[in-house]
């Protein structure tokens, strides 16, 4: 089968092996701060001794442990946030977006495009937002930001489960590049051009 | 022609290097002039830490409030992390329900004082419903009351070149709060939860309270507070225990 092979641009292939490096970070620390507490609530407030909405079982191993953590979560979604930014307007001042997603000459399929979609328009977005949501330093200025999601514990609920939904594609992510062909996708999204369309199982 | 277009890249790469350079160091002795870099800012995660800090003391203006509750909303469970400290002052003070324990006020003031938990809970108290958040993900809603820090800041008559406020406990976790923070209206020197005395295991009979910033900024078993132009000479100079221990000394988020 004959592909239309994505040209990625240059913008793309560095935001995106930035946006891989810095998701790795967020998720390595993710699960490291998960294991202080790994219990979720809704709500406002939740404890031990408290009701709870999940209780995973994983062990309370790394309470007062994740210092380092925390420190390369923030790190890390500070890399991923101006990165994204980045990618945003660039794909709307290039019209990658349009191109990408919108247009019926896609290189993607209609599920390829609303899942991708969905990742960069909704689930990233969301995750930030949750994030904020958990600083008692921003809600004092934002207090719109927690009290939509119900309070606080809602909003680390929330950032929990969109975090498994985004494990979740990356490994459909992973796999479909896989099936596509594993050499030709990667390097589509490292070289900066294909002389020729590549040809793919 | 792919020679000339090289070379055009490579000038503007150039320049845009050097702006951008020139401006990364303006940025940073901006951000030192009006307070925006952490004590923790070096090392591999010092540039996140300096973004985070800098960014929400910019965004927030100083007198944002930390979210108040209603009493309906006070947890009915209240957890603690650690124990009392050991130190035998400390022993012998909450043997004597406190009677003897003196808060001190030193550093850069023009009145040094002394404060007995009579004379504290004697002057104008705030009481607060707040949330207590702790960095492992918990949290719990109680009622505090005590005394602004800003108010004994005031009796103290804090001195111009002041930047930080120590702040000394009967165990090891001493921490920092950056002037703003310091004289911010919801940060106590509370002697009261939900309308009690402070329980021991939360801070007896003086603990800190500042509901912008996780729970472990909150340092309990208050004794000493003393006012600095610098953390340099403290501990390990990284502004509180909590970076020693591997924990950022600003906890807003």
């Amino acid at each position: 089968m004959l592909l239309d092979s994505p040209r990625h641009s240059a913008v793309v292939r560095i935001t995106h092996w930035i946006a891989t490096l810095s998701f790795l970070g967020l998720l390595v620390s993710g699960i490291a701060i998960l294991l202080a507490h790994p219990r979720f609530y809704w709500g406002e407030t939740g404890t031990v001794g408290m009701p709870s909405l999940i209780d995973l079982p994983l062990p309370f191993v790394l309470a007062g442990q994740t210092g380092w953590g925390r420190y390369l979560h923030f790190l890390s979604a500070w890399v991923c946030v101006l990165t994204g930014l980045l990618y945003g307007l660039s794909g709307l001042l290039t019209r990658h977006f349009r191109k990408t997603f919108l247009s019926a000459s896609s290189a993607y399929n209609v599920l390829q495009r609303l899942t991708y979609m969905g990742v960069v328009f909704v689930l990233f977005p969301l995750m930030i937002w949750t994030g904020l949501a958990m600083s008692p330093a921003i809600t004092s200025v934002l207090p719109g930001l927690v009290e939509a999601f119900g309070g606080r514990q809602s909003a680390r609920t929330i950032h929990f489960v969109i975090a498994v939904l985004l494990v979740l594609f990356l490994i459909v992510h992973i796999s479909m590049v896989y099936r596509a062909g594993f050499r030709s996708r990667v390097g589509a999204m490292i070289r900066t051009t294909h002389e020729q369309p590549i040809l793919t199982p | 022609m792919s020679n000339l277009f090289s070379r055009r890249k490579l000038i503007t790469t150039g320049l845009a290097t050097a702006a951008g350079a020139s401006g990364l160091a303006a940025a940073a002795r901006l951000a030192d002039r009006y307070g925006l870099i952490p004590p923790d800012h070096g090392g591999i995660y010092g540039v996140g830490e300096t973004l985070t800090y800098a960014s929400q003391r910019l965004l927030m203006s100083h007198h944002s409030l930390a979210r108040e509750f209603d009493r309906s909303h006070i947890s009915k469970v209240f957890p603690v992390n650690g124990d009392a400290p050991l130190d035998e002052t400390y022993q012998r003070l909450l043997a004597g329900g406190f009677a003897e324990w003196r808060l001190r006020v030193d550093g850069l003031v023009a009145r040094p004082s002394v404060f007995s938990l009579a004379e504290l809970q004697g002057f104008p108290s705030r009481s607060q419903i707040t949330n207590q958040a702790c960095e492992e993900g918990w949290s719990f809603i109680a009622e505090w009351t005590g005394v602004p820090l800003s108010y004994i800041l005031n009796l103290a008559g804090v001195l111009p070149r002041a930047k930080y406020v120590v702040l000394f406990p009967f165990d090891e976790y001493w921490d920092s709060l950056d002037m703003p923070e310091a004289l911010h209206p919801q940060t106590l020197l509370a002697y009261a939860m939900n309308g009690q005395e402070l329980p021991t295991p939360h801070g007896a009979p003086l603990r800190l309270r500042v509901p912008r910033q996780l729970g472990y900024k909150s340092i309990k078993y208050l004794g000493r507070i003393s006012v600095t132009d610098t953390l340099k000479d403290v501990g390990e100079g990284l502004g509180s225990r909590s970076p020693e221990v591997g924990y950022s000394w600003y906890a807003g988020i």
